[in-house]
Parts: C-alpha cells; structure tokens; sequence
C-alpha cells in the first residue's frame, strides 16, 4: 500500500469523505480549520454539502437534519466549540440519529488556548448535554489510527444510530505523518428505514424527535437507549496494551499522551524500571474490565494516569481499579504538554514511594 | 568546488511551498547552514497559517548558533493572530546579514508576501519551492506544478528555485528521496525552474551518491514522543 504524509485534520476530514460521509457542516475554530478546509475543497466533487454555518450552534442542528434524511452527516471543531454542540448531541441521541461528531482539543476552560489539551473529557464521556445519554468517543493515537476510526465512526453511529465522538488532542489535528489508506470492511447495517427522506411508497410518515409528552413513553424510549448503550458497552470496547505483560508500574494514558507514555516507559526499562502502557482507545466505553484484569496482576506495583487535563480519565481509572493497587497522576493543562522526562520522573517517583 | 555553494548564493531566502512540504524544517537547517559557513544569520517565521509546528519553537536553536529569530512579539507566540513583525523590515535593510524567510503552507500562506514584494525584487531574494513527493497534493508532477504556479500568482514574485524534501517524518527512506529526485525533475521541466538542492537526512548522506548536490537535513521540530 502507497505511504502518504498527511496532515491530522485533513486526513480525517479525507477519511469521513472516503467513508461515506456527505454533509458537512461546520465553523471555523484553531487547531482543526483544515477540517472544514479541506471539506469547502473536497465535498462538492465527492458530491456532497459542504455548509460553513453561522454558529457551532447552527452547525450541529444542521447535522440533525441532514442525518434525519439518512445521510452520513458530520461537524468538527474543537473544544469551546464542542461545548456549543451539546445541546444537538443531547437533541441526536434522544431522536436517534447516527452522525460523527470530530473535537480537535485545545486548552480549555473557556476560550483557552489554542495549544493541545484533554480537558473535554468529562463532557465526551459524560455528556455535556441534558439527559440520560451516551456517546460512543473514540481516542486516537496516531494519524493512521485517526483516519482507520473515522470509518468505525460512521459505521458505529449508523449500527446504534447514535451520534459517535472522535476525541483527539490537537497534536493530531495538527501533525504530520506517514499513513496508508487501508481497505475497509463496512460492517452489516441496516437499513435506514426510519428517515424522513420523502413518503417513498410507506403507509406512514417517518417522525424524527426527542419529545415524548407522556412520561411513560419517555421513561420507555430512556429503556430502549439503555439497551443500546448496553450493547454499545458490550461490543465497543477498545484498548492498546503495550509492554504490559510483566509491568511493574502501569502508565495510563490515551491519545498522544500514550506515545509519551511509551517512550517513557521504554526509558524506565533501560533504567531497570518494568514500565507498560494501558491505552483506553475508546473512552466510552471505558476499557475498565481489561484495566481491572492487567492492573491485579502481581507484577503491577502502582498505576500512573497521564492525561493533559488535572485528572478527567482519572476517575474511570480510580473505578476500573479500586482499591487494588494504588494510582497516582501526571498531568499537564491549559496547552502545556507532558514530556518523557517529566512522565519518566512521575512514574519512578511513583514507584519508588509503594516499592 | 563545496557541494553545498548555493546555500549561502543569494542573501535572502524565502520559502515557500505546500502545507507538510517540510518549509520549516528546510528553513531552520538552511538557516543553521548560513550561520555554520560564517555569515551573520536570522530566521523570520512569516507563517500566519499553521498554529503549531512552527519556526519559532526553534528559537533556542537558532539563538544558541549566533542567530536572530524573528517572529510575532511574545503576546503572539502562542496564538494564530495573522500579524507580522515589524523587525522583518532589518532582515532586508541590513547588508551583511544573511536571512531565510518561513512562509506558510499553499497559495493562502503565501499572500503574506504580497506585503514585501518590492523588498523581495529589490534585494534580489531568492524564493524557493520545497516539495515533498509523498504528499498526496504534490505527488505527481503536474499537481507539483500546479502549486508553483498558484504560489507564484498569489505572492507576484517568481520561485527561483525548486528544493525536493521528499520525506515520511522521522521514517523516511532513501527511496523517498530519490522517488522525489525523479519528480522534481519532471516539476522542474514543466515549469523551467532550476532544481537547487535534495534534502537528506545527515545518516543518508554516504547511501546517496549520485545525487546532487545534496543538503543534509536535522529534524529540529520534534513531536513530544520523540528522544
């Protein structure tokens, strides 16, 4: 397969093109412009929209009427931005509706900076919206993992019609690396008989909504999203293991900060510290079993969480692992980003105090 | 005669080129190579474009060779604010010092030349072309061409030169570069630009004899994971 050298935002958007997707509705917002860039370029000859709204706002809204139709529709943008597409997600999860939602992260609370950040982890993964809901967020490390999962993205949201979220650090948005365009499997989908794409010859008309008055019908609809996101955490689960098989101190951490994580773990090992690396890929649903099962291993010392937020995938990591081994936390904020050094200094620091 | 004569040739570089084509890199090195042959020397980071990767993180490099970075004050350092440092005006006035100008990726980061072409005419800058054959945007000749000239029309000012800096990152193989050797040359007949130079990883060099003249590469703009 030919290696080509892409950029992390106009691969992805290349990607969701070459899955399928054929709206794209967005707003401008460093580090991930080339997102919409590249879509403004591309879309119309792939024969899809292209629509640079007025507002995030307005974006998402009109992802939820393009999805409605049945197409594969999509927005990006990073975290400010994210935050004002909560209210669509919330609206998409409740009326069922599959779309890819991309948020390139940058340093946060409030406009930030536009450096690279995680702190939007808490909103992927416990929603920022209202309501009892779920989104399955997807974590990718590197850009050939970036571009692989924009293909499980779309398939994901139309097999649960949910939306799916792909949270990446700006690094990823804004890197350069070699990757390859691998075939891809589409998975068995079912049709989407449920869009309002015209009456079609159907008896009825398709309804897309998240209001349901009685509270019995809602209380039912909550039931039946449940089960989805049962099934959702039962067959979606997704992780990395790296160097972890005799690790004395596990690292814990998820996209680009993993790589950190690896270099520093090859590092301590040089050292005569067995260090390993426990990758979440998808945040939702958190790899918690797999976490729990490596971190009861008897090698495992200490575990250390690294995140570029003050400690959000903390608290999945502090429930997959209880009370089992002890866990300790690295993190950089605002845009600042951990290096192997620092990583390597926390973990022996970490492993010195419970030796 | 030294391989690399055309390093120091004219004393005001402007590089241009694709989004990834690898500019900045080249314009660190080449600017790293002016001050190493002798020649008082300064990097402007022109790129209003990208918000990371850029130049300016290579300030400490630069300064601890003798050399001057110039760039958007301190308040800007971080930020993607299209604003452009008045010291660059030095970079054209100063006769002894020897200069690369870093301009952003495509037609788009280009236009920020536009605000110095008659500098760049007057002073008889040279503006080069870098070109990185394993992007999917400049992967064959005509494509290649095509950003030349898109370049060219948006700045006013012609592209001296062609730099083939075909590479993966930090995996790049000698069959990258002389996969790029082949297309720059095609670029260069399509277009009449003369090819100046093949940009080749320093652990390279001996693997690569027959081409020239060759410019040896140091990655200075290292991702986070990297040693």
């Amino acid at each position: 397969m030919k290696r080509e050298i892409w950029k992390g935002s106009e691969a992805i958007a290349e990607a969701a093109i070459r899955a399928g997707c054929r709206c794209f509705c967005g707003y401008p917002i460093t580090p991930q412009n080339e997102i919409p860039e590249y879509m403004s370029a591309k879309m119309p000859a792939a024969g899809g929209v292209f629509v640079q709204s007025e507002s995030e706002v307005s974006a998402i809204n009109m992802v939820y009427g393009a999805a409605a139709s049945g197409i594969r529709a999509m927005t990006s943008s990073s975290s400010p931005g994210v935050s004002l597409k909560q209210e669509g997600i919330s609206y998409m999860v409740g009326a069922e509706l599959p779309a890819v939602i991309v948020n390139i992260m940058r340093g946060g609370p409030g406009l930030g900076s536009i450096q690279p950040a995680q702190g939007d982890y808490y909103q992927a993964t416990r929603g920022g919206g209202n309501g009892d809901y779920r989104t399955v967020t997807l974590a990718p490390a590197n850009l050939q993992e970036a571009v692989d999962l924009m293909f499980d993205a779309f398939d994901i949201a139309d097999q649960y019609r949910n939306p799916v979220m792909i949270l990446a650090d700006g690094l990823i948005g804004q890197m350069m690396e070699p990757l390859v365009w691998k075939e891809h499997k589409p998975r068995n989908l079912p049709p989407k008989s449920w869009a309002a794409d015209g009456r079609k010859g159907r008896d009825h008309n398709n309804f897309i909504t998240s209001l349901l008055v009685e509270a019995a019908d809602c209380e039912a609809h909550n039931r039946c999203l449940e089960k989805k996101f049962q099934e959702m955490e039962d067959k979606e689960c997704r992780w990395e293991e790296i160097m972890t098989e005799d690790a004395e101190v596990l690292l814990v951490a998820y996209g680009t900060p993993a790589r950190i994580a690896q270099t520093a773990a090859e590092h301590l090992r040089k050292q005569g510290i067995k260090a390993g690396v426990f990758r979440p890929i998808t945040l939702w649903p958190f790899p918690a079993r797999r976490l729990r099962e490596i971190a009861e291993q008897r090698s495992v010392k200490v575990v250390l969480d690294v995140e570029m937020s003050l400690g959000q995938m903390l608290d999945d990591v502090k429930l997959a692992i209880g009370e089992c081994k002890p866990v300790r936390f690295y993190g950089r904020v605002g845009g600042s980003i951990p290096t192997v050094s620092e990583v390597e200094k926390a973990a022996a620091g970490a492993y010195e105090e419970v030796k | 005669m030294p391989v690399n004569s055309w390093v120091d040739a004219a004393r005001l570089t402007v590089t241009v080129g694709h989004f990834g084509s690898g500019k900045t890199e080249f314009s660190v090195n080449l600017a790293l190579a002016l001050g190493a042959a002798g020649h008082p020397f300064a990097l402007a980071d022109l790129d209003i474009v990208d918000p990371y990767f850029c130049a300016r993180e290579c300030k400490s490099q630069i300064e601890a060779e003798g050399g001057r970075l110039i760039a958007s004050s301190n308040a800007c350092f971080n930020a993607d604010v299209p604003a452009l440092p008045p010291e660059v005006m030095t970079l054209f006035d100063d006769p002894k010092l020897y200069s690369v100008l870093d301009i952003g990726g495509d037609a788009a980061g280009a236009r920020v030349l536009v605000r110095y072409r008659q500098q760049m005419i007057n002073r008889c800058a040279r503006v080069l072309c870098v070109i990185n054959a394993n992007r999917p945007f400049t992967d064959a000749p005509e494509k290649a061409a095509a950003y030349v000239k898109s370049i060219e029309a948006t700045m006013g000012v012609s592209i001296s030169g062609l730099v083939n800096n075909t590479h993966m990152c930090e995996q790049t193989q000698t069959k990258d570069i002389l996969h790029g050797a082949e297309l720059i040359t095609e670029v260069s007949s399509l277009t009449g630009k003369p090819v100046v130079c093949h940009c080749v990883p320093q652990e390279y060099i001996q693997k690569l004899p027959l081409l020239h003249p060759i410019f040896p590469m140091r990655l200075y703009l290292k991702k986070p994971w990297q040693d």
